[in-house]
C-alpha cells in the first residue's frame, strides 16, 4: 500500500465572528514558475538564493509608460535611472527601448558609456561632479543637471574662455503638496532661489541651459504632485522666454512614480492604492499642454521613472533554512536570503509565494533572513502554507534598488539571471566568493601569520 | 500526558472543545495524532503508527512532534498529569 503524503501536524484555533487582520487575501497560492522557467530548475542551475530578471516585463513597462505618455503628448523622452537597476544588462534593455542614461555619479556616468551610451544621450545628476567630472561631461556634450551654486561656479569657472558650450538644466526643488518636502537637491522655486540660478546661467554664453528639471520624491501616491511640479516648471520655462526671449528645449519630471508593492504599515495592498502609468501621464502632459507654449516650442518632457519599470520585472528566489516557535507561540521561519540582499524590506512589505503546491492549511509566521543580526527580518507578519526547510520560494517584484542598495554583510551576494525573450536564462551576474572577496584585501606583511 | 477527552472531532479535522467552547482546524496528520492521543498511545506508539502510514520518516516526525504537543498544550487541549 502506497502511504499517504506527509504535511507536519497543525493546529490552529478558529477566532469565529473576528476579521482576519491582515485584511485582504492571503498569499499562498504557489509560484512554480517564472517566465515559463520552472523555480526548482532555476534554484538547481544556479543556486539559491538567487535574482532572476524578466527581459519580458522589463521591456513590456518600458514601452507601455511610453505608451501612456505618447498617446497624450508629442514628444517624449525616458532616461534609465541607472541607481535604480545598474547591472549593464538591463540598461542595455532600456537603451534598446530608447532611453537616455540618467545618472548620478562618476562611477554610473563611466558605466552609461561603458554599455555604449553617446556621451550626448547622458544626463548627469547628482550633488557630487568633481572639476575632472564636469570636464569629461562637457567634452561628450552631455547634459548637466546643476544641483547647487558651487556647481555653477565650478562650471563657469571651467568653461572660461573655452570655446564650447556646455549644456545644462537645473534641478529645481519646490513643494508639490508632499510632505517631507526634498529640498536638498537642486536650487528652491518658491524662495526665488531657482530663479537666480536661471539669471547667473544666461549670464555666461558659454552655458547654454537646455532644459529644468525636478525630481520631487520616490513612491509618490499623489498624481496631482506631479501637475503642481509640471505648472512651476512651465512657470519658470515662460517668464525665461517673456524675460529672455529663451526657449526651453525640456522639462524633467524626474521619476518617483510608484511601483505595485505594499508600502510598511500601508492597510492596502499597494496594486489597490497605487496610481497607474497614465494617471501620472495625463496630470503631467495636460498641466503643459495647457502652459501655453508656441506650437514651435512645445519642450520635451523628459521622465527618469526607475521603481515603477523595474520592481515588477525581477524575483527573489529562495530557501527555507529552518522552522521554529518562538516565545509567544508564533511561527518564525528563517530564509535563505535576508536584509543584505533584500534592502528595501525596510519599506517594503514584499509579497511572497511558496514555489511548490501545499494543502490548504497556512499559518501566520515572521519571516526572518540568515544573518545573525536582530536587523534581519523579512516580513513580520505573513500568512503561508506550513513550511518546512528546504522549501522554496519566491519573493516578488524585487527589481528596484535591491540589486544596488545590497550589502555583502555576513553573506556573499548571489547570481543575478536573466529570463530572455525567448524563455533562455543567462547569468547577468556571478555570485560572490571567497576569491571576489579578498581580491581587493591587502596582507601587511607583518599580519600574514596568526602565531 | 493527557489529551482532553470531552473534545469533539469531525473528519474534516474541525476541533471542538465543550468545557471552553473554542474551536479548531488541523490537518490530516494532526487528526491522527489527536486521535491516537485519544486512544492513549504514547509518543513512540504514534511514532510507529504514523510512519507507517504517512511518507515520512521518525526524526523528522520527532520534531514535529514536539512543536505540535507544544501548541496543543497552549490551547489546553493536552495536560502533563499522566
Ligand atoms: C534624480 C533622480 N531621478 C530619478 C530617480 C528614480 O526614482 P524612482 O525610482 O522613484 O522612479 C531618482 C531616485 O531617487 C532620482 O534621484
Amino acid at each position: 500500500m502506497s502511504k499517504l503524503s506527509y504535511e507536519r501536524p497543525f493546529i490552529q484555533k478558529l477566532n469565529t465572528g473576528s476579521m482576519n487582520k491582515f485584511g485582504t487575501k492571503t498569499e499562498f497560492a504557489p509560484v512554480t514558475h517564472l517566465d515559463g522557467v520552472a523555480v526548482s530548475r532555476l534554484i538547481e542551475q544556479y543556486g539559491s538564493p538567487c535574482f532572476v530578471i524578466s527581459e519580458r516585463q522589463i521591456r513590456k513597462n518600458a514601452q507601455n509608460a511610453i505608451r501612456a505618455f505618447k498617446t497624450r503628448y508629442p514628444k517624449i523622452q525616458f532616461a534609465w535611472s541607472y541607481k535604480t537597476n545598474y547591472l549593464s544588462a538591463v540598461c542595455n534593455i532600456f537603451h534598446q527601448e530608447g532611453s537616455l542614461a540618467e545618472v548620478v555619479s562618476i562611477f554610473e556616468y563611466k558605466k552609461a558609456l561603458q554599455n555604449g551610451v553617446e556621451g550626448s544621450k547622458i544626463i548627469f545628476n547628482g550633488p557630487d561632479k568633481s572639476e575632472a567630472d564636469l570636464t569629461l561631461a562637457i567634452d561628450n556634450n552631455s547634459l548637466i543637471h546643476i544641483d547647487h551654486f558651487d556647481e555653477l561656479y565650478s562650471l563657469v569657472g571651467i568653461m572660461e574662455g573655452s570655446s564650447k558650450k556646455a549644456r545644462v538644466a537645473i534641478r529645481v526643488n519646490m513643494d508639490t503638496g508632499i510632505y517631507p518636502m526634498w529640498d536638498r537637491f537642486g536650487f528652491n522655486y518658491e524662495n526665488g532661489q531657482a530663479w537666480n540660478a536661471i539669471i547667473k546661467i544666461l549670464a555666461h554664453k558659454e552655458l547654454e541651459l537646455v532644459g529644468l528639471h525636478c525630481h520631487i520624491g520616490t513612491f509618490m501616491l499623489s498624481t496631482s504632485a506631479y501637475a503642481t511640479a509640471a505648472y512651476k516648471l512651465c512657470d519658470l520655462a515662460a517668464n525665461i522666454k517673456v524675460k529672455y526671449g529663451h526657449a526651453i528645449q525640456y522639462l524633467d519630471l524626474g521619476g518617483g512614480f510608484a511601483s505595485t508593492n505594499t508600502l510598511k504599515g500601508s492597510y492596502l495592498q499597494g496594486a489597490d492604492v497605487v496610481p497607474s502609468i497614465d494617471d501620472y501621464a495625463e496630470a503631467i502632459t495636460s498641466t503643459i499642454l495647457n502652459a501655453n507654449f508656441h506650437q514651435d516650442e512645445l519642450p520635451t518632457i523628459i521622465l527618469e521613472s526607475g521603481r515603477s519599470l523595474i520592481d515588477d520585472a525581477a524575483w527573489l528566489i529562495g530557501s527555507v533554512v529552518a522552522t521554529k516557535r518562538l516565545s509567544d507561540g508564533r511561527r518564525a521561519t528563517i530564509m535563505d536570503f535576508g536584509v543584505n540582499i533584500l534592502f528595501n524590506a525596510f519599506w517594503y512589505d514584499y509579497k511572497i509565494s511558496p514555489a511548490q503546491e501545499f494543502t490548504h492549511h497556512t499559518e501566520d509566521m515572521v519571516i526572518y533572513g540568515p544573518l545573525c543580526m536582530n536587523i534581519d527580518c523579512i516580513r513580520e507578519n505573513i500568512n503561508l502554507p506550513l513550511l518546512n526547510k528546504g522549501d522554496q520560494v519566491v519573493v516578488h517584484k524585487v527589481g528596484a534598488y535591491n540589486m544596488t542598495q545590497w550589502m555583502q554583510f555576513i553573506q556573499m551576494r548571489p547570481k543575478i539571471v536573466l529570463i530572455d525573450m525567448e524563455g533562455k536564462t543567462h547569468i547577468l551576474r556571478e555570485n560572490e566568493s571567497l576569491e571576489t572577496m579578498m581580491e581587493l584585501e591587502r596582507m601587511p606583511e607583518h599580519l600574514k601569520s596568526v602565531k | 500526558m493527557q489529551i482532553n477527552k470531552n473534545i469533539a472531532i469531525s473528519d474534516s479535522g474541525f476541533i471542538f472543545n465543550p468545557s471552553s467552547g473554542d474551536s479548531f482546524s488541523t490537518n490530516n496528520v494532526g487528526l491522527e495524532i489527536i486521535r491516537l492521543l485519544k486512544e492513549n498511545k504514547s509518543k513512540d506508539e504514534i511514532i510507529t503508527e504514523i510512519v507507517t502510514k504517512f511518507s515520512t520518516d521518525a526524526s523528522t516526525l520527532d520534531k514535529d512532534l514536539g512543536d505540535f504537543f507544544l501548541m496543543l498544550r497552549s490551547y489546553q487541549l493536552l495536560s502533563d498529569n499522566d
